[in-house]
């Protein structure tokens, strides 16, 4: 099933187009990396899509999926980590895209925020502060507080920023685990680009010079193919 | 003591100022929490200064101070809210620009006026006795106002203050709600200026947020700990400065000092014991 289609999309800041003419979609149970350099438009197309900035040109169509209800995660170090808030308080505001106006969280609620804490088996530092966690941890939290927003899709900013390499392997087997069971459809920006060891079934790859989208096998023998000649 | 307090509730000016020196205690101590932790704390204290010019001209156009000066505190939030969205601006320094420039002005307004008989002192200081029976009951309606709103709006003022991207992201309306917030603590700015004095008012803000991250790691505890905080040290400044006869805003001020440097203390010998 489709859940977003972006069609000769046009991304940018003050008419400087960043994004020029991109189309993919994205499909349920997919798991699509986004890979590029700086500068190449990972995060401007990130912002496109969770509504955040508007296109310049072209669409984002959203199919039985509300934009609201999609679970982001930012990079780690644009959240404050000395923060004085509970692991539970923050994952509980990761439900506040269903509560409209009203102002107090209800049982649903709470009970969502559980199930995600659950799902990351983190159930443990329901009570912990924020700025007692270390740094794989945090990223759970954050990774639990966008599950309490969605069941869908969710789409994470390099996760594994300033993450040790046993801490980023848990991260990323935890995904997959999700992608798998859960049927959690997860598009990520990174900057691993290990070829042995990629994760996902798809790769956007952005760049100045062209765009590819496509299943990750196809890419390896493609960019390996580009490398090598 | 009992008969000391006894003696000072007996003036009615004394009343009035500790209803509405409470109410808007705990009303910067909410607004406050926000602003430290999003890193604004100069907001409050640009507004002030700016109050400060519009108490001194409201002064010489003989009209009643605080609304005069609210409207005006609240479009400069506004200018402040836009300065920081925008950032190609230097924010920080476009603020103290416009607090030094306010208080000049109304330094100036006032000494140029002659036939004026106010002592510029009880703008930058406060003064207890300025609160008339007017200015009680709009500070009660205000307070009420920010409490209500402070109070509905928590879990998203939470949201927007931990992570002001995720919280756009899932359609709450951040624009917005930094718009309230801003009238909110221009409210609580022109408000705190009859007591604590336009150069005080921002650290009635500041302060009992700072205090009390200093022993609580839970927004909902920082909050709560931060308003009590908040109100007894306006109490027990009030009283004092009763007792000793000297400004009221300085003495809460001092108070509140004395506080951030007891819960200061007491972290530092937590974490040497955690340390062991």
């Amino acid at each position: 099933m489709n859940l977003i289609n972006v069609k000769n999309l046009y991304l940018g800041y003050d008419n400087k187009e960043v994004i020029k003419n991109l189309s993919f979609e994205i499909n349920e149970g997919d798991f699509i990396c986004v890979v590029g350099q700086n500068g190449a438009g990972k995060s401007t197309l990130i912002k496109g899509i969770l509504g955040l900035i508007k296109p310049m040109k072209g669409k984002i169509i959203y199919n039985n999926l509300n934009k609201i209800l999609i679970g982001y995660m930012p990079q780690e170090t644009k959240v404050d980590k000395n923060f004085p808030a509970s692991v539970y308080e923050i994952v509980l505001s990761g439900t506040l895209n269903k509560m409209g106006l009203r102002p107090f969280y209800n049982k649903e609620e709470k009970s969502r925020a559980l199930a995600a804490l659950k799902a990351l088996k983190i159930e443990n530092l329901k009570d912990k502060n924020f700025s007692e966690l270390s740094g794989g941890q945090r990223q759970k939290v954050l990774l639990a507080r966008s599950l309490a927003a969605t069941s869908k899709l969710i789409i994470l900013d390099e996760p594994s920023n300033n993450l040790d390499y046993n801490s980023k392997k848990e991260l990323y087997e935890e995904l997959i685990r999700l992608n798998k069971e859960k049927e959690l459809t997860v598009i990520m920006i990174t900057h691993d680009l290990d070829h042995n060891n990629l994760i996902g079934n798809k790769i956007l790859s952005l760049s100045k010079e062209k765009y590819f989208f496509g299943t990750t096998k196809d890419f390896v023998s493609e960019v390996h193919h580009d490398k090598h000649n | 003591m009992i008969n000391i307090i006894n003696d000072m509730l007996s003036f009615s000016f004394m009343q009035r100022a500790l209803i509405v020196g409470i109410l808007i205690s705990l009303c910067a101590s909410l607004v406050g929490v926000s602003l430290v932790l999003k890193k604004n704390s100069m907001i409050g204290d640009g507004l002030s200064h700016v109050g400060f010019g519009a108490f001194a001209i409201a002064t010489i156009l003989n009209v009643a101070p605080i609304e005069f000066a609210l409207p005006i505190v609240i479009i400069t939030s506004f200018l402040i809210l836009r300065i920081n969205e925008n950032s190609k601006i230097n924010g920080d320094a476009l603020i103290a620009l416009m607090s030094a420039s306010a208080l000049a002005i109304g330094t100036f307004t006032i000494s140029i006026t002659k036939g004026v008989n106010t002592d510029i002192n009880n703008y930058l200081f406060g003064s207890v006795l300025s609160i008339n029976n007017s200015d009680l009951i709009l500070s009660i309606i205000l307070s009420i106002i920010v409490i209500a709103l402070y109070v509905l709006t928590y879990n998203k003022i939470f949201a927007i203050t931990f992570d002001e991207t995720f919280a756009k992201s899932i359609g709450i309306k951040v624009e917005l709600f930094n718009v309230i917030f801003a009238v909110l603590c221009s409210i609580v700015v022109v408000l705190g200026m009859r007591i604590m004095g336009s150069l005080l008012i921002s650290s009635l803000i500041i302060f009992p947020t700072l205090t009390a991250m200093q022993i609580v790691k839970k927004f909902k505890s920082v909050v709560i700990t931060s308003s009590i905080i908040s109100i007894i040290c306006f109490v027990v400044g009030l009283t004092f400065s009763y007792i000793l006869e000297t400004p009221t805003g300085a003495t809460i001020v001092i108070a509140n000092l004395i506080v951030f440097v007891i819960f200061w203390l007491i972290s530092l010998i937590k974490s040497n014991v955690k340390a062991k």
